[in-house]
């Protein structure tokens, strides 16, 4: 089977966990034979060859094609859209005019036919790139020949739709995050209607979680049938014996990732608090960067703990490694985690781990403390149980390390191998 | 008698390097050689030593009826030895004239004062010691305390060590409808006098001489001493008290900062009945007019001439009784790193960089700080702290241990 699957980075290029997760199902899909083209705004050249890699960069549009008319008016109308960002500047207008002349036909075709230079981040032009890479997937649609369409997350999904309509060939759309894990109820509109659109355009929709599914199904109006969940593995379950040694006596617990709303960073910080006033050997580490740190800084010097818990920044390289390897245990206390999975990696160290009931991967990983996001008592208590009783930490490093093993991409793309021909064979 | 009072503030502190979560336990070296040395050198070549030959040579034109008085900080006396030894130098040579006094104040440029009395007396001696080892023997007889930070019972702590004076703002919050151009003493031990920043026309030279959008940009020295005249004929005293710095550093030689320097006091000599004075002379020969009541602490920072620029907010608060609650441990390890480490964590340059007032002195406290924001600066600091923690305990056991 040929699948044209339309990404937003890969590795070892990313700034999310959506790439790793092409990263492993890229991977499974090869290990079952089927051939790949995998579509990023932009490749870098040093991506491992899994895949017929297509550089949308590097695409060039034919602009006589009447049939991408249609996306030339999403274009305009999702750069408008993005100018709920603040302020409209000259440069910005200016940008908004240009897209609209795009919309007549009777502009000569050499005015046209051109490429579009993305730059694959989460930026503030990002309305516009992922407009235009939709524009891109109507002419990589036209060219190439393919089965089955498979887009991952919203930033895609309008490549999705338009690949989908050039070539009449069915549409898996992938959820790997909705937009109410990302901003809680407050969600950006436009984000939310994209989503929308794409699930609703698709044959069938992947959710990397119950949790997700229920999201889908409830938020977006999505029938339950048409949902298939797919959990996501972990690339190499093999235990990771780190050489770094603590330098502290105190053991030591860990909160690594975003400091934003979703991942529930507060939470994290009130309960050290009543870990440290029963046990003052403890040390709290804060790992990553994002929005609420200040106010978690802020927090903890009014909690007076200030010498009991730290915050190391954004960690890269090593320096993750590092702090798995020294931590006695992890909390990922995530008020909504459509996945979530650096608990894994956790698991991987050896380091036993406490996971909200809020997150996806508590649906995989059987052998973990599990804590309501908001229950900062019981969460102080595992902390402090698996701190203290060796039996109960012994045993979920154990048996947290046997569950990993299950969890291989390959049968991950099995499942979705059964997804695509099941799809293909409803379609008339 | 009228007479002008000049007083600098010389100091820089020992800055922390980028200390991370991993190095606790492990690296106990917390201070960045690099640019503390760079930026002293930096500053050398700018202000001190400049500034310094300026002042010898108006020393010596007018036979030492010109005279300044300086509060030189331990951290910055230890910084000068190992890295502007040719400042040192400079230095020593103002001092040797006769005609420039030195005050004493904490070894650490600390905020001890608000905390323990036990250790500002101790960083007091260590700062009068040190000053005596480099300046042949020189014991400062008037005080200043970081900042010019004062109250009336800082004040009386200082005249139980035996100062005659003290220098402190004229802050507006304290003064009301009094002048800062008199002599004062301290309400509790009126034997302490206490001199007053005339902060309109320290600022004038200190933060407003090279803004060209202030409505009396240029200053010159002829515009400068009709000002000091039209003080009342009875007002004695006008206390210039700055940052040193100010020489090249805040305000550039471009500015025209050396050249007003180096013609007031030909102008004032020439167009005013005014001399100049250094603090201990103002003291002996001008009685005080009345005491100064100052109940809660005042400094010379931000607006508010308040506390609030390090102390005060969580991060501030945090940082400050978390130190302090090591004092008695500290004390009693006999180690000279420990010791130095300590002096140096006390330096009120570190919760200054933790000041979250952005929106009206914020610019100053950024320009100052080498971080990027005052989380930044807390976590570093806490981070430093945590270490010198474990170290600290450690210590304290072997010895323990070895009895």
């Amino acid at each position: 089977m040929k699948v044209l699957m339309f990404g937003w980075e890969f590795p070892p290029h990313i700034s999310g966990g959506l790439g790793t997760a092409c990263y492993g199902l890229v991977k499974g899909l090869a290990h079952h034979k089927q051939d790949i083209i995998f579509v990023v705004p932009k490749l870098w050249g040093d991506e491992e060859p899994l895949a017929d890699f297509v550089n949308a960069s590097d695409v060039t549009i034919d602009y006589r094609e009447r049939r991408f008319k249609k996306f030339w008016k999403n274009l305009t109308y999702l750069e408008v859209s993005s100018f709920l960002v603040p302020y409209l500047g000259p440069e910005q207008f200016k940008k908004y005019t240009d897209a609209s002349m795009h919309d007549r036909t009777d502009v000569a075709e050499s005015v046209f036919s051109n490429k579009f230079e993305f730059s694959g981040k989460y930026g503030k032009d990002l309305m516009m790139e992922v407009s235009r890479y939709a524009l891109v997937a109507a002419q990589i649609a036209k060219d190439k020949e393919f089965d089955i369409i498979h887009a991952h997350d919203w930033l895609s999904f309008p490549a999705g739709i338009a690949a989908k309509e050039i070539s009449g060939k069915p549409l898996i759309a992938h959820v790997h995050a909705t937009e109410f894990d990302r901003s809680g109820e407050t969600v950006n509109q436009v984000v939310y209607d994209i989503e929308r659109a794409g699930m609703h355009a698709a044959d069938h929709v992947l959710a990397v979680s119950q949790l997700t599914k229920n999201i889908i199904v409830k938020k977006y109006g999505v029938p339950a049938s048409k949902v298939t969940v797919v959990h996501n593995a972990v690339l190499d379950a093999s235990i990771i014996k780190s050489h770094y040694e603590k330098k502290v006596p105190e053991k030591i617990v860990t909160f690594l990732g975003r400091i934003t709303f979703q991942k529930g960073p507060e939470y994290f910080v009130e309960a050290a608090k009543k870990v440290i006033e029963r046990d003052p050997n403890v040390r709290f580490v804060m790992a990553g960067n994002g929005d609420l740190l200040n106010r978690m800084v802020d927090r903890v010097a009014e909690l007076r703990m200030g010498t009991k818990f730290h915050f190391t920044g954004f960690l890269k390289g090593d320096d993750v490694d590092h702090m798995y390897a020294i931590s006695d245990v992890y909390v990922m206390p995530s008020v909504s985690e459509p996945f979530g999975i650096s608990p894994l990696e956790a698991v991987r160290h050896n380091t036993p781990v406490i996971i909200s009931k809020q997150s996806g991967v508590a649906e995989v990983l059987n052998n973990a403390i599990k804590v309501d996001f908001w229950d900062i008592d019981s969460m102080a208590d595992a902390i402090f149980a698996l701190l203290h009783y060796d039996g109960i930490s012994r045993m979920f490093k154990d048996l947290g390390t046997k569950e990993l093993k299950k969890l291989k991409w390959e049968h991950v793309a099995a499942k979705l191998v059964k997804v695509y021909s099941n799809t293909l064979s409803q379609k008339p | 008698m009228r007479t002008i009072c000049f007083y600098f503030q010389v100091h820089q502190p020992v800055r922390l390097k980028p200390y991370r979560f991993f190095d606790i336990g492990e690296d106990h070296h917390y201070w960045d050689d690099f640019s503390n040395r760079s930026i002293m050198r930096k500053v050398a070549q700018k202000c001190y030593l400049p500034m310094n030959a300026l002042l010898l040579d108006l020393i010596n034109k007018y036979n030492g009826a010109f005279k300044v008085s300086f509060s030189i900080s331990g951290t910055f006396l230890e910084q000068m030895e190992a890295y502007a030894p040719d400042v040192l130098e400079s230095f020593q040579k103002l001092v040797a004239t006769g005609h420039v006094e030195l005050l004493n104040e904490t070894y650490a440029h600390s905020l001890a004062a608000l905390k323990s009395k036990e250790e500002f007396h101790k960083l007091v001696k260590k700062h009068q010691a040190k000053i005596s080892e480099l300046f042949n023997g020189y014991t400062p007889k008037v005080f200043r305390n970081t900042e010019l930070i004062y109250s009336d019972q800082i004040g009386a702590m200082v005249a139980e060590l035996g100062y005659e004076g003290i220098l402190t703002e004229g802050a507006k919050h304290i003064l009301g409808w009094k002048s800062p151009n008199y002599v004062y003493c301290n309400s509790i031990e009126p034997k302490l006098k206490v001199l007053l920043k005339n902060f309109r026309l320290s600022d004038d030279i200190a933060f407003r001489f090279g803004n060209r959008t202030w409505e009396d940009y240029p200053l010159t020295t002829d515009k400068f001493v009709k000002w000091i005249n039209s003080a009342p004929e009875d007002e004695e005293v006008i206390n210039l008290f700055m940052d040193y710095e100010t020489f090249g550093e805040h305000q550039w030689a471009e500015t025209g900062i050396f050249e007003f320097m180096k013609h007031l006091p030909e102008a004032v000599f020439k167009n005013s009945h005014y001399s100049f004075s250094t603090p201990s002379e103002v003291i002996a020969k001008i009685p005080p007019i009345g005491k100064i009541h100052v109940p809660i602490p005042i400094s010379w920072a931000d607006e508010e001439r308040d506390l609030t620029a390090w102390l005060g907010n969580d991060l501030q608060d945090e940082a400050f009784d978390r130190l302090y609650e090591l004092e008695k441990l500290v004390n009693t390890i006999d180690d000279e790193e420990i010791q130095r480490d300590w002096n140096f964590l006390q330096t009120s340059d570190h919760f200054y960089y933790m000041c979250t007032k952005f929106f009206s002195d914020g610019d100053i406290h950024a320009y100052f700080s080498p971080y990027d924001s005052p989380y930044d600066a807390f976590i570093n600091y806490m981070n430093v702290l945590s270490d010198f923690m474990i170290r600290i305990k450690e210590k304290a056991s072997l010895q323990e241990a070895s009895k």
